[in-house]
């Protein structure tokens, strides 16, 4: 599946277009409605991240298939300064310019699998995944099936 | 702009009619500070149906907009928060005081009559 979606984030404006692309992403790989929402929901924390703190950077979304289960893949990039401490932010409440301190954390909560990557003055990259609901319950069968 | 703003006896009903921008978001918070004004409304009605997302950026703008038209004597009432959308808005773990929710419009026009004749009880 070549389904590899990159929207570039440069303005306040450029949120929309990123939301509305992770909806339909996660529709055509058969999300549920609501996962959808929540990697939507996801993706405009850190798109708006990257607006606030370094004014651009781009983000790509793609299909993932691994361990027999479908999931979805957000890279959120950045070149700007990186993030000074990152336990910091991502705990709640921790606002350094005008934000509210709830992106990141949020985000993580959102999604499954979240990373982060920082170098000062190089750059952040976040890359973070959902997995298909259902694929997990299978899982789970899958396995109490075997043990 | 991509919200609606109606004026109706005591309240105004802003109806979101798509996503919106950062920058409309909060345009909508100052339009509406200014009406509640203008208009001596005692109540708004936000209608947030046609949002797909409400992520941490908008629940702050909505609690802000709820805060700003208390001070100028309103209560807001935002309706149509799709179930979604509730279940990401909780992940924020957001005080969202004093902003109220209801279901849809007849119920938030009916607390907001409830909350009026308490006000006017209390002044008595």
């Amino acid at each position: 599946m070549n389904d590899e979606i990159h929207v570039r984030i440069a303005s306040d404006e450029d949120l929309v277009p990123a939301r509305a692309e992770a909806r339909a992403l996660a529709d055509r790989l058969g999300f549920s409605r609501t996962d959808a929402t929540l990697i939507a929901t996801a993706i405009s924390e850190i798109a708006r991240n990257i607006v606030v703190h370094v004014g651009e950077g781009d983000i790509v979304m793609r299909p993932v298939y691994n361990d027999h289960r479908y999931g979805l893949v957000v890279v959120a990039s950045d070149a700007g300064v990186g993030i000074r401490d990152l336990d910091n932010a991502l705990s709640n409440g921790y606002a350094s310019r005008g934000g509210l301190g709830l992106g990141l954390p949020g985000a993580r909560r959102l999604m499954d699998e979240f990373e982060i990557e920082t170098e000062r003055d190089k750059g952040t990259t976040i890359t973070m995944t959902k997995w298909r609901f259902r694929d997990e319950l299978e899982r789970l069968r899958e396995r109490r099936r075997q043990g | 702009m991509s919200v609606a703003i109606l004026h109706q006896g005591d309240y105004l009903i802003a109806s979101i009619q798509s996503d919106l921008t950062d920058s409309q978001v909060l345009r909508l918070r100052d339009e509406l500070a200014e009406r509640v004004g203008r208009h001596r409304a005692r109540g708004i009605i936000i209608d947030v149906g046609a949002m797909d997302v409400v992520d941490s950026f908008v629940a702050r703008s909505l609690r802000s907009i709820a805060v700003t038209a208390k001070l100028r004597g309103a209560d807001t009432v935002v309706v149509g928060i799709q179930p979604d959308v509730a279940i990401a808005m909780v992940q924020f773990e957001l005080n969202l005081d004093p902003l109220r929710a209801a279901l849809d419009i007849d119920e938030a026009l009916a607390e907001l009559n409830q909350l009026a004749t308490r006000s006017s009880g209390d002044e008595r």
